[in-house]
């Protein structure tokens, strides 16, 4: 026998009501399981989102500013031909020359063509976002999957999802243009390649859009020089504030001409949602908690009636209050702590088949942040059983031994 | 003899509040037990007998009255307090065996020493104690329910004697025994008032009254004269 007598008791209570016992302590496991996948789950998933994010987080995209000021007035290119007011935010040559010198060095400045036009796909009409580009930006911009970039004007290169939701292969024919609207340009072109897949991206999205060159995009919607925005790809993640700041000191002098965004800004935000969402999964998985407590609480009730008489020989001959409260309070915290355990062990296991079939690695299963809601999901079910087991446990200390002896 | 009497009782009241009315239980109870002295507490049932047991165990306070246990006024004492004095001063023995029933019967007798001590028994006491009242190695591996009745009786004496208690208090001991068994029980209740311990007995049976030196008889929560 071990020193601590009321230790001792505490345990042969759970040895003799074994199964009673293990059922209570299976709801903290499920509680236990319930909460740590939930958060690694989430932890995993914004790793992982992270590390996309980043990938592509290395762009800056600079746009003309909306409000008044705008590259319209300032670009002696522009020409500002009068086109709806929409236009009249662009980026100018002498803008994009600026944005060069700016940060030319930082990493790649390119400037792109973009607008939104009724196209046909055999008898099919829809609508597309149609990306233009400089001819000497195609190919360090663009990857082909299949056939090659365009060479003449009528000819364009798609992206893989908007290829396959138009049945398009190499060869294809596309009418770009309202048809029945007598004065829109209509220009029929031939697809000679398709893009590779690329992913959420900040810069441009390609996969489910046309890219045509330059010349093709303006001779279809006019606008020379008057690019829509123009991407910064940094050769390093960490001079985007620098890089940022140096365009706006080019630009924003006088007044805004130009916004930057910078994507490293907007995956925080995105990683934020990723763990809010979490946050809340994790609060429904802890309603199985507690289910878990009312469970620890009923058997403790159960426990302490069961043993009334007990209770009441033990103080006759000499148990303080504080012994049978604490005798009461050692059999929670045994569930609780044999709950806990298996509840650990089975969430690395539950939590590896949840992160990979939700997340669709494990890449990042065994990092800290990852791993941190095994303990942190121990520790709220113990806290737990301890919370169930203090009511149960007052009342034994608080029985009338007189009362208890007499109970059968 | 100025000796201070191991009992004593001046003017013991205690009400129980009902709903229905409170219930009187013991009226201007006075008695005075010295050490080593075997008395028998006799009445009919309802006449506060084991209301009377409950304040001499320190399980209960008088309402009103002054009641001393070894000398000190326990209506002074805190929970703590009167738990202690039940643990050193006083060794119960019940008509209903009232064992642990997770412990095993070494354990059993053992309980309190650990409470006292604070440590398991080294010194042999336990296992002398059961061998003195009969209980061999072997059966004191067992649980109490693996036990028969004149064996957890057995146990329970050597249990109640571990802290070498100043009052042996006993309720109906040999009410849940046969008359052969009762008899054993009684006659070493017997030998221990022999070797000086005090001993109170709660009963109604009078050959179990007749055993000891002197009788207290309570009627509706007073001592009977007659």
């Amino acid at each position: 026998m071990t020193k601590d007598i009321i230790l001792q008791l505490s345990i042969r209570s759970i040895r003799l009501n074994f199964l009673r016992s293990l059922l209570a302590a299976l709801g903290i496991v499920i509680g236990v399981v319930a909460i740590s996948s939930m958060g690694m789950m989430g932890a995993n998933m914004t790793l992982s989102v992270t590390e996309e994010l980043s990938a592509m987080a290395n762009v800056l995209v600079v746009k003309a500013n909306a409000g008044g000021g705008g590259g319209g007035m300032m670009g002696p290119g522009g020409g500002g031909s009068g086109s709806s007011s929409s236009d009249d935010d662009y980026i100018s040559k002498d803008q994009l020359d600026d944005i060069e010198r700016a940060v030319g060095q930082y990493g790649l400045v390119y400037p792109l063509y973009q607008d939104s036009e009724t196209i046909e796909v055999g008898d099919k009409e829809a609508r597309a976002t149609i990306y233009g580009l400089r001819d000497e930006d195609m190919a360090t911009v663009l990857t082909v999957e299949e056939g090659a970039l365009p060479k003449t004007t009528s000819s364009v290169v798609v992206g893989p999802s908007f290829a396959e939701r138009h049945s398009l292969t190499i060869g294809s024919r596309i009418t770009i243009g309202d048809e029945d609207d007598d004065e829109a340009a209509i220009q029929k072109v031939r697809v000679v390649g398709i893009l590779e897949e690329k992913g959420m991206s900040m810069d441009m999205n390609t996969d489910n859009a046309i890219v045509m060159p330059e010349k093709t995009f303006v001779g279809l919607f006019g606008g020379e020089s008057e690019y829509d925005q123009v991407n910064v790809i940094l050769n390093d993640i960490n001079d985007a504030d620098t890089a940022t700041e140096a365009i706006e000191d080019q630009l924003n002098r006088k007044e805004d001409e130009v916004t930057v965004q910078d994507s490293s800004r907007m995956m925080e935000s995105i990683t934020s949602t990723v763990s809010t969402l979490t946050t809340f999964v994790m609060a429904i998985a802890g309603i199985s908690l507690l289910v878990a407590a009312t469970s620890i609480f009923n058997v403790m009730m159960m426990s302490v009636t069961e043993r009334i008489r007990e209770i009441g020989i033990l103080r006759s001959i000499g148990t303080r209050k504080n012994e049978v409260l604490r005798m009461f309070i050692y059999e929670a915290v045994i569930l609780g702590l044999v709950g806990a355990a298996i509840g650990a062990i089975m969430s690395l296991i539950l939590g590896w088949l949840v992160v990979l079939a939700m997340v669709g690695t494990t890449k990042y299963f065994f990092t800290f942040q990852s791993l941190i809601y095994v303990p942190m999901a121990m520790v709220i079910g113990i806290a737990i059983c301890i919370f169930s087991g203090v009511y149960p446990a007052w009342r034994a200390a608080n029985l009338d031994p007189i009362e208890a002896l007499r109970s059968d | 003899m100025t000796a201070v009497p191991v009992i004593e009782l001046q003017d013991v009241t205690k009400i129980y509040p009902l709903p229905s009315g409170d219930v009187l239980a013991l009226d201007r109870l006075s008695i005075r037990i010295e050490r080593g002295e075997f008395v028998a507490i006799m009445g009919p049932s309802g006449s506060g007998k084991s209301t009377l047991l409950n304040q001499i165990g320190g399980l209960d306070v008088p309402t009103s009255g002054i009641l001393r246990i070894t000398g000190r006024n326990i209506r002074k004492m805190s929970d703590d307090e009167l738990t202690d004095l039940r643990l050193n001063a006083i060794g119960y023995i019940f008509q209903k065996f009232n064992l642990i029933p997770l412990l095993t019967a070494f354990e059993n007798v053992e309980y309190p020493y650990i409470l006292k001590h604070r440590c398991n028994d080294t010194t042999g006491r336990v296992s002398k104690l059961l061998n003195d009242v009969g209980i061999n190695k072997r059966m004191a591996k067992h649980k109490p329910a693996e036990l028969s009745g004149g064996q957890q009786q057995r146990v329970a004496i050597a249990r109640a004697l571990v802290n070498d208690p100043d009052i042996l208090l006993c309720d109906e001991p040999t009410g849940n025994l046969d008359t052969k068994t009762g008899g054993q029980i009684m006659e070493m209740l017997t030998t221990l008032h022999r070797q000086g311990r005090t001993v109170i007995i709660v009963t109604h049976d009078p050959t179990v009254g007749e055993q000891a030196e002197r009788i207290i008889r309570i009627k509706d929560g007073r001592v009977d004269e007659a």
